[in-house]
């Protein structure tokens, strides 16, 4: 059962009582070849369990082996957070039951994480933030399972449920926060930009594609109130896997009005797990945690400790891509962008759109415009994000040699977006399919500007007496003839031409 | 062709060889234990599955390979009988729980392929007690194993299927696995060699686990030259178990041909003699340490005060690590289920079909481990333990700074009576007090026979423990003991079990 908004206080007035501390949970998925702990593919899509073998099935006497490329991308994914690398670490069982994890218990690490006590810088609302990181630490992803029946698509109600193990195994890394705090209102946008930076990081490093509609990336995000100028934290709410930049937003959002609300109601928050529904932007509660559930963690006696020797750590440092916060200065830069629309386009996830546009040859005002104006608006409506609209930078880069030749106008531009987005194909042929080109033959458009200028003697009169203000009524006119093909400023000067003669 | 003498009592390197030779075929020497296990596992039940068809069909490969030329290995064609504790592909695979009656493994064990890739013929798969939990095969909850020695005693355990299988003479090799004393305790209450090698010498991908860290396969067989051929072809690195040693393996094979302690530096471990060791066992023990001078070893005695609480501690590691392992029996994927009716969700087919599928030693230690892990008692419990665990590893250090091997009974009593002990888990635990020290510390560790307790009758053993990685001076020495007492006695001292 979600909680509705509607008895909930105003974003505003819970902010007006209460200060938010969050703290963000990211578990990514590596994109290594095999997984993490035995040779299995970790190719996304197969046929279920096609990818799997007696390890990341949890057969009995079965063994794992670590994953070398796992822990050379969990110590680059610490350096590029400013962590310290363990100088020796352990892999731990955490055991619970569920049944997609084959073992009933989940390799994971527990007090020796690979990487800890880093930093995240973030921009957002106008200014940066430091994010503290307190560790980042390796583990294996659970078998997916399907819940078959009942109403809620869970499993409790459920009719039964197929478990498919090829994720099962798939090495991830989980990046754990210290407690933000401070960021008042803020405290949504500084998540979301949290998340899209650690994204854009992840990205950058070439450890995982980190796309959160695959659930290659997954947010886990605690939030609690406090009255403001209190110490002491309240009780906090985990809103589990979170699963794109805009739901870790209004998760965030929403929890800071329902607790506040309960708060307000002289009630006291319920440490438990929630549910966040994309539909309606709610959360509703997942299992309550009535105790502390107990993990009987312990040192995995089938793996050795991982020590990474100092030289290595040291020669991964220098394999660090360019840092995203660098990149976008540098960027920045390039394309003259002023700090707000930098931040607007990280936000907007179309900082590598963008760069790939312009590779493609167009310039960067014009990719710029497009994509966070127009595309922008389109995935607004979609409530999808920027990438994942069905338009590429290539066909970007086509609509602006069209409109730079003069082939579209920026009218017939957004048409054409429209045709590329439903699946048309490529402006070009969006462009011919439609019959959309700006007409650019003069003959047709003098045959029309006469047709106005018969049309509104007067206007055409007092444009002949020197007054061009009713000029525009005469375009006007002509634009509608030619169903806004033409290029109004060719319009406008043969339309002088021809009342000046 | 012909072989002088009874296939079944004939040493594994003395079939090896008359396989080699032409003198007898690797089908009629697999023929031959196939008929005795037929005329006698009725009265000792070391078996809980014979793979009849696929152990002709090895001999029949082996003598194919002999036909065509083909050079064949140390131990090409000779009988095994293998715990059924490391997974079969296509045969039964049970631990001796009914939790996984039924399941057939779809992958061999290392062990498994090794033991194929050097031509063993597997004869099946022996008892042992459930998830291999015990030290007296009782706890299989398919019935107990009967010593050949005297079938109303236990083999030991929780390897007394492959134990008894030798007395029994229903194979001259086996596979144990030896967690607290699981191979060599029952060597020790059988009369045969039981050997638990340097934890990460054998391989234990495929070994259903117990305790991860404490488990280890090793070679059981009637000779300690036969064991340390067995040895030889199971042990070495592997790639798929990351505690396995990348290191060259001992050269067992001549430690046990070359049988010469002259000069080697013996310590007789102090802690475990006195009360609560059987008479008849302390006497063969003392003997066994006056021929250790004898044969020119000298002898001191060692100081390691923290085995005394190496019991309490294993108690503690063994279980946590087993609640953890035997999570996976939830009646998922696979093994046996029960209430799957339709209505039960998945919480209740688990728990209904692990109260059905464990036996009671079973859930006594993963209750316990569930405890010893449990958040607030972790440090008190196994935290503690892995703190005795340091100390014992010290204690050895400090012993082999100054000797070469260390020796005590392997076992304070020869075997006991079936259900003398069932009720009483204490007792049961006590067989492994001298054991289960090598395996806190990951050493290596042997049981030879050293004679019959005066008081019973019963076979002794005499343990012997080596370093890490020193696996072959176990069977220097052993070889020398085993040569000496053959020498004075005539003959072995297998030859003495009664007739089935
Ligand atoms: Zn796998």
């Amino acid at each position: 059962m979600s909680t509705s908004t509607v008895n909930l206080p105003s974003y505003e007035d819970a902010l007006a009582t209460y200060d938010p501390v969050m703290g963000l949970e990211v578990h990514v998925e590596l994109g290594t070849v095999t997984k993490m702990f035995c040779g299995c593919p970790t190719a996304f899509g197969a046929d279920p369990n096609t990818q799997t073998c007696p390890t990341c099935l949890g057969l009995p006497g079965a063994l794992p082996v670590v994953n070398t490329k796992a822990i050379e991308s969990a110590i680059r994914i610490g350096l590029a957070l400013n962590c310290e690398i363990a100088e020796w670490c352990r892999f731990a069982r955490k055991n619970y039951f569920y049944p997609d994890m084959p073992k009933n218990f989940q390799t994971s690490q527990y007090d020796e994480p690979i990487a800890f006590n880093g930093y995240l810088d973030i921009e957002a609302a106008g200014k940066t933030w430091r994010i503290e990181i307190e560790r980042a630490h390796m583990e294996e992803d659970t078998g997916k399972s399907t819940h078959v029946g009942g109403a809620t698509g869970r499993i409790h109600g459920a009719e039964y449920s197929l478990v498919d193990y090829n994720r099962a195994g798939i090495p991830l890394i989980e990046i754990v926060t210290k407690p933000i705090t401070g960021t008042g209102e803020h405290a949504p946008e500084v998540a979301r930009a949290y998340v899209a930076e650690l994204r854009e990081l992840i990205k950058a490093l070439g450890v995982s594609e980190a796309r959160m509609e695959l659930g290659q990336m997954r947010c886990d995000a605690n939030v609690s109130l406090r009255p403001i100028g209190r110490e002491k934290f309240g009780t906090r709410s985990e809103t589990k896997n979170v699963n794109s930049l805009r739901s870790v937003e209004r998760a965030v959002t929403f929890e800071i009005r329902r607790h506040a609300a309960v708060l307000n109601a002289g009630d006291t928050v319920i440490q438990e797990t929630r549910h966040f529904h994309e539909n309606d932007g709610t959360t509703s509660p997942g299992r309550v945690k009535e105790e502390a559930e107990d993990y009987r963690y312990f040192p995995e006696p089938d793996l050795v400790p991982v020590a990474p020797a100092r030289t290595w750590v040291d020669e991964l440092r220098g394999t660090l891509p360019e840092l995203p916060s660098v990149r976008r200065n540098r960027l920045q830069a390039e394309w003259g962008a002023t700090d707000h629309d930098m931040q607007s386009i990280q936000n907007a996830g179309a900082v590598d759109l963008i760069v790939q546009t312009v590779s493609l040859g167009a310039p960067a005002d014009q990719a710029r415009k497009w994509w966070m104006g127009e595309l922008a608006r389109h995935a607004n409506e979609q409530e999808a994000e920027l990438g994942d609209l069905a338009i590429t930078p290539a066909q970007v880069a086509e609509l602006v040699t069209l409109t730079t030749a003069g082939t579209l106008n920026d009218k017939l531009a957004r048409q054409v977006i429209v045709g590329v987005l439903a699946g048309e194909g490529s402006p070009k042929q969006v462009v011919a399919a439609r019959g959309l080109a700006v007409v650019s033959d003069d003959g047709a458009l003098l045959a029309a500007i006469d047709e106005a200028i018969a049309k509104f003697p007067d206007a055409a009169d007092k444009v002949r007496g020197g007054n061009q203000g009713p000029a525009g009524q005469l375009i006007g006119a002509v634009m509608k003839t030619t169903r806004g093909q033409a290029d109004a400023a060719r319009v406008r000067e043969l339309l002088l031409e021809r009342l000046s003669g | 062709m012909s072989f002088d003498g009874d296939l079944t009592r004939s040493t594994a390197a003395a079939l090896a060889a008359a396989i080699k030779g032409g003198d007898v075929t690797a089908t009629e020497v697999t023929q031959a234990h196939l008929d005795r296990i037929a005329k006698v596992d009725e009265k000792v039940h070391a078996f809980l599955h014979v793979d009849t068809e696929g152990a002709l069909a090895k001999a029949a490969e082996v003598d194919a390979k002999r036909a065509r030329g083909e050079k064949l290995g140390p131990l090409a064609g000779v009988p095994l009988a293998l715990k059924d504790v490391f997974t079969t592909k296509g045969v039964p695979t049970t631990c001796g729980s009914k939790m996984l009656q039924g399941w057939v493994p779809p992958y061999d064990a290392t062990v498994t392929r090794r033991l194929r890739e050097a031509d063993v013929v597997i004869l099946g798969k022996t008892n042992m007690d459930e998830f291999a939990m015990g030290s007296s095969t009782e706890n299989s909850a398919y019935g107990v194993t009967h010593n050949p020695w005297d079938l109303t005693r236990i083999p030991g355990g929780s390897g007394g299927g492959s134990s008894a299988s030798l007395a029994a003479f229903e194979a001259p090799l086996a596979i144990g696995t030896d967690t607290g004393g699981s191979i060599r305790q029952p060597a020790s209450v059988t009369g045969t060699v039981g050997v638990k090698p340097t934890y990460g010498g054998v391989s234990r991908y495929g070994l259903v686990a117990f305790s991860s860290s404490l488990d280890q396969g090793g070679p059981c067989a009637r000779t300690v030259l036969d064991a340390a051929l067995l040895h030889a072809a199971i042990a070495g690195h592997d790639p798929m178990d990351s505690t396995s040693i990348d290191l060259p393996v001992p050269d067992v094979v001549a430690a046990a041909r070359l049988a010469d302690i002259k000069g080697m530096r013996i310590g007789v471990v102090k802690q475990f003699d006195g009360d609560g060791y059987q008479d008849g066992v302390r006497q063969r023990f003392h003997e066994s340490v006056d021929l250790l001078r004898e044969l020119g070893a000298t002898i001191v005695e060692v100081d390691c005060p923290s085995f005394d609480y190496a019991l309490p501690a294993y108690y503690l590691i063994a279980p946590s690590e087993c609640s953890s392992n035997l999570a996976r029996f939830d009646a998922m994927r696979y093994g046996r289920r029960v209430g799957d009716d339709g209505v039960n969700g998945v919480e209740e087919v688990t728990s209904l079909s692990r109260e059905a599928g464990f036996g009671p030693e079973v859930k006594r230690r993963i209750m316990l481990g569930t405890y010893a892990l449990s958040s607030g008692y972790y440090d008190a419990y196994y935290g503690s333990a892995q703190q005795v665990r340091t100390l014992i590893m010290r204690d050895f250090d400090r012993a082999f700074a100054d000797v070469d091997v260390l020796v005590s009974p392997t076992t304070p009593t020869t075997a006991f009576k079936i259900g003398e002990r069932a009720d009483d888990p204490m007792a049961m635990y006590l067989a492994d007090l001298c054991t289960i020290p090598s395996n806190m510390a990951g050493n290596a560790g042997m049981s030879v026979p050293v004679g019959l307790a005066p008081d019973d009758g019963l076979p002794v053993g005499l343990q012997i423990i080596a370093p890490a990685m020193a696996d072959d001076r176990l069977y220097r020495v052993g070889s020398a003991v085993e040569a000496a007492l053959n020498g004075k006695w005539g003959r072995p001292l297998i030859e003495e079990v009664p007739a089935l």
